[in-house]
């Protein structure tokens, strides 16, 4: 395939300077052939469903918008959308707010077991969410968490926490330990200290940090589906959910997949420059 | 040096908390599973450790053990090199680089099963335009042929992740100064030469935390292959989380499905435990070297 090329391409021995403009248009080319998938998506959700399923056009012979009335107009899925948006706010705004208290722990102070601590927090974010669906089942059931928005915002804490302790302790550690102590002499409280002037200093560390969190909560299938029914039925599980019952409208399940890219393209837009940083956990 | 505080565990104790309702409770809910036979919620019996003989000898949950750890290798050999080619040619600077960027990172904000159906249809010999494209060449089929479904989910998943690793390089490749590349370039230094002396030693960290992720996630992959092929063709994409939450969740048999879970889970906490290892030593090394 063209990627083993490239690969080749670029680490072979080659003249240095003729290389430079090469390179700026294989990488071009290649993000060129890597959005043909969602290009692919985005001509599918304007085609109507019948010519998707009779055959191969690049160019729509027919174009309708039936899809995205549909979506707008009914509420199971508007509906399941604006569900999917509730829940990952929530869980970003709670593994936000219950990690930095810890990673401001982690990256300044020792304390017994602070380093077995912070890995078995990491464990949390590896475990396979389908270890957790029986439990969360019966445990939601059992606690009236089952089928709400707050109840998949705390399911997806699970691994969405582990993550902001992991990325925010990054960002933390950038900052030098000068700030805090000169702030303790000049007669500031940890809290009054934390939220002054420690928020403001890190604040690029939380947009990327509850960035994440949001994407990965977003795009989270499997418990979120797991532990809802009707009421909080996330966006995904509404598309799987047309997939088995039947008379599928690829246009509409189109439509829904190109709604569900536009939140985390906006989101992007806003951390870019972070977002790397972000990626490396902070590290770099 | 950081400072000795015991006081720091009310900081810590939100996450704990948290993290107790979310991990801990359902993990000894799953323990408690595992060691009894429950045909209804009034009807269980304590058997001790036969789920776990009975999951050890099952060759089906072995094969799809056998399936997840090549998968995750074939993922890692893929995705790494080939994150680190495009990252060195990614632009920069100025709003080319802010671009690439947010191209980049497209496919990873795309929800799972949304990738799964898109490239369901996309790889479709008949209606769709990748399937239809390579079916010009070879014949591929992935409903009908296991050998084409397993690459498929291989080629969906190096479609969806390796951005990861772009952005993971890139980053690191950021934080190398100018000057090291002149000094190469002054010595006549190759491609090759700078990649290898100037650029991977910085790179070893990012390079470390992407196989992590890299590997955990592509380990417990789920959504991908059950959209796109549902486990098939035959058993062919059947992997650890797929088959787990069948006997989950589709067949609700409890005990053997929290023993298989606890067993899984001990793998991955291993696995964890020596990639973590690797990394603090790296981190220690790394400081010493500085002083």
């Amino acid at each position: 395939m063209t990627s083993t090329t490239t690969t080749k391409g670029v680490l072979s021995p080659r003249k240095k300077k003729a290389s430079l403009p090469w390179s700026g248009l294989m990488f071009w080319i290649i993000i060129a052939i890597w959005m043909i998938p969602v290009a692919w998506l985005v001509l599918m959700s304007i085609r109507p469903s019948a010519d998707i399923l009779a055959g191969l056009e690049i160019i729509p012979s027919r174009i309708t918008f039936d899809g995205y009335i549909t979506f707008l107009s009914k509420d199971i899925w508007y509906g399941a959308y604006l569900n999917s948006l509730t829940y990952s706010t929530l869980n970003t705004v709670m593994s936000v707010t219950v990690a930095l208290p810890a990673a401001y722990a982690f990256s300044r102070f020792s304390f017994a077991g602070d380093k077995h601590l912070f890995f078995w927090l990491l464990t949390n974010r590896m475990a396979p969410a389908a270890v957790f669906l029986l439990p969360f089942f019966n445990m939601y059931k059992a606690v009236g968490l089952f089928d709400t928005n707050l109840g998949v915002a705390i399911a997806h804490m699970l691994f969405n926490v582990p993550l902001a302790v992991w990325i925010l302790e990054g960002f933390i550690s950038g900052i030098p330990r000068e700030v805090d102590e000169t702030a303790a002499i000049d007669g500031y409280s940890l809290p009054r200290f934390f939220i002054k002037i420690f928020l403001p200093m890190i604040r690029s560390g939380i947009g990327v940090t509850a960035f994440f969190c949001f994407m990965f909560s977003w795009v989270e299938l499997l418990i979120a589906r797991t532990i809802t029914s009707t009421e909080a039925k996330p966006i995904s599980a509404a598309m799987t959910r047309t997939v088995t019952s039947g008379g599928l409208d690829w246009t509409l399940l189109s439509t829904a997949g190109v709604m569900t890219i536009l939140p985390g393209i906006l989101a992007i837009w806003f951390v870019r420059k972070y977002i790397a940083k972000g990626f490396a956990l902070g590290r770099v | 040096m950081k400072t000795r505080n015991n006081k720091a565990w009310f900081l810590v104790l939100p996450v704990i908390l948290t993290v107790s309702f979310t991990a801990i409770l359902p993990l000894m809910t799953v323990a408690n599973y595992a060691v009894q036979d429950i045909f209804s919620p009034t009807d269980r019996l304590f058997i001790g450790m036969d789920w776990f003989y009975n999951i050890t000898n099952d060759p089906l949950i072995f094969n799809a053990f056998k399936r997840s750890f090549s998968f995750s290798i074939q993922v890692l050999l893929i995705q790494i090199p080939l994150g680190i080619a495009i990252a060195r040619i990614m632009p920069k600077s100025g709003w080319k680089a802010s671009a690439a960027l947010v191209m980049v990172a497209i496919p990873l904000i795309i929800p799972w099963n949304v990738i799964g159906t898109t490239w369901q249809i996309f790889a479709r010999p008949d209606i769709g335009l990748g399937g239809y494209l390579i079916n010009k060449f070879i014949d591929f089929n992935y409903t009908s042929d296991p050998l084409d479904g397993w690459i498929l989910i291989l080629l969906v998943d190096v479609w969806h992740w390796t951005p990861l690793v772009i952005l993971l390089v890139y980053a690191g490749l950021r934080s190398i100064p100018p000057a090291y590349y002149q000094a190469a370039a002054i010595d006549g230094a190759s491609q090759v030469a700078v990649f290898r002396f100037v650029e991977l030693p910085k790179l070893k960290r990012v390079l470390m935390i992407a196989i992590l992720l890299r590997f955990m996630d592509s380990f417990m992959i789920y959504t991908e292959p059950f959209v796109i092929t549902g486990g098939g063709p035959g058993e062919a994409t059947t992997f650890l989380s797929i088959l787990l939450s069948n006997i989950a969740v589709g067949q609700f048999d409890i005990g053997r499905a929290g023993a298989f879970s606890l067993i899984y889970f001990l793998f991955i906490q291993i696995l964890s435990f020596l990639f973590f290892t690797v990394l603090t030593l790296q981190e220690r090394a790394e400081v010493t070297k500085a002083k």
